[in-house]
């Protein structure tokens, strides 16, 4: 097993510096956290919960929002519950999907138990195998960059990275738990009303 | 087409059974973009003037639940979806469900039923036995379809109480109106 070096909120503040059009999906615990320290905006869809949602609600919103760009990020043990959908992803494949995975082996909202990539699984490998146009795993700061780059270049089908991180739990960066709020206040970004 | 579509697929939902282009006709009035589903007997037809629709985006899942993040991914994006399952596939969907009741996201799930109505595989009943106290148990809306006539009403009814009045609903298509299985 490798030694992840990666600091997450660096990693993430770097995928978000220069976000422009992005929508981006978090998936709960730390990458929600991360996504919010990196700083607050309507485009963000923040999940506190429904593990396993993350990168299925991207695909719904990539459907539905051909024209933007759909990043989801989202952790390990997150992903791990919702293997199947990188499967039914590959289906449709949409060409603005980008799926990140902060992968640092391990659960860490529930005391850092090791997960399944912990042991060995490869996420990326996984992606690759359900047919995704796109899919590694990234370990350095380099690797982020290209991510980063990749993020505001055309893209022929849906892509994946697991990006190695260390695993901590830097201080917790909490947005709204008002899902109703979150919801309304992401449909009113893309000019959409509520009831 | 999979095993389980493949073992039902000539007897459930008969090819000159009307309800299915009805059903279809009434979600594309209600405009309905986006379907997810696992496959279902009961549901083939639907699926299959979906998957030939330019209109609209087709999912087979690999269960059932995905397809409740997938509306949710949706509505976000200003689409109007749809999900077909069978009433064992409720059973998977039980804590993906909160997504749409705390985020209020209109939901519109059409659950062909299994193990209530001359069921000859027992394995169908306890989900049959559970599927509208589960989908109460999570706070969501059951309605029930006994008749060809019914069901269209009833997810007329569904779709405006799902997408204008952000609802989750689910309804139930009874084994009975779906037709006996033959073994």
């Amino acid at each position: 097993m490798s030694i992840a070096l990666l600091d997450r909120r660096q990693v993430v503040a770097r995928l978000l510096a220069k976000r422009d059009g992005l929508l981006v999906v978090t998936g709960l615990g730390s990458p929600t956290y991360d996504v919010h320290a990196a700083g607050d905006h309507d485009g963000n869809y923040y999940l506190w919960g429904a593990m396993g949602a993350a990168a299925l609600i991207g695909l719904g919103l990539a459907q539905a929002q051909p024209d933007r760009t759909v990043v989801v990020i989202t952790g390990d043990g997150e992903q791990l519950m919702g293997l199947g959908g990188l499967a039914t992803i590959a289906i449709t494949n949409p060409k603005n999907l980008v799926v990140v995975v902060l992968d640092n082996d391990h659960y860490g909202e529930t005391g850092m138990q090791v997960s399944h990539t912990g042991h060995g699984l490869e996420l990326a490998s996984v992606a690759q195998s359900c047919g995704l146009t796109e899919a590694r795993t990234v370990r350095d700061m380099s690797g982020v960059e290209e991510v980063a780059r990749a993020l505001h270049a055309p893209a022929s089908g849906s892509r994946f990275f697991a990006i190695k991180v260390r695993a901590e739990n830097p201080p917790r960066s909490l947005p709204p738990r008002d899902a109703v709020h979150v919801k309304n206040r992401f449909r009113a970004h893309l000019g959409l009303g509520t009831m | 087409m999979a095993p389980k579509d493949a073992a039902q697929s000539l007897d459930r939902a008969p090819a000159d059974a009307d309800w299915p282009a009805q059903l279809y006709r009434v979600l594309k009035a209600a405009k309905v973009r986006q379907v997810s589903y696992v496959p279902d007997a009961g549901h083939a037809m639907l699926i299959r003037l979906f998957a030939d629709d330019p209109e609209v985006v087709s999912n087979v899942l690999t269960t059932e639940e995905e397809g409740i993040a997938i509306a949710t991914g949706a509505w976000l994006g200003g689409s109007r979806s749809v999900l077909l399952l069978q009433s064992s596939g409720v059973g998977n969907c039980v804590n993906m469900l909160s997504l749409v009741t705390m985020t209020r996201t209109p939901l519109l799930m059409l659950v062909t039923m299994r193990g209530e109505w001359a069921e000859f595989n027992p394995w169908q009943v306890p989900m049959g036995l559970a599927t509208a106290p589960v989908l109460a148990a999570m706070g969501i809306r059951v309605m029930r379809a006994e008749t060809p006539d019914d069901l269209i009403e009833t997810v007329e009814a569904a779709a405006t109480l799902a997408f204008d009045a952000e609802q989750q609903i689910a309804v139930l298509l009874s084994q009975r109106l779906l037709g006996r299985k033959k073994w």
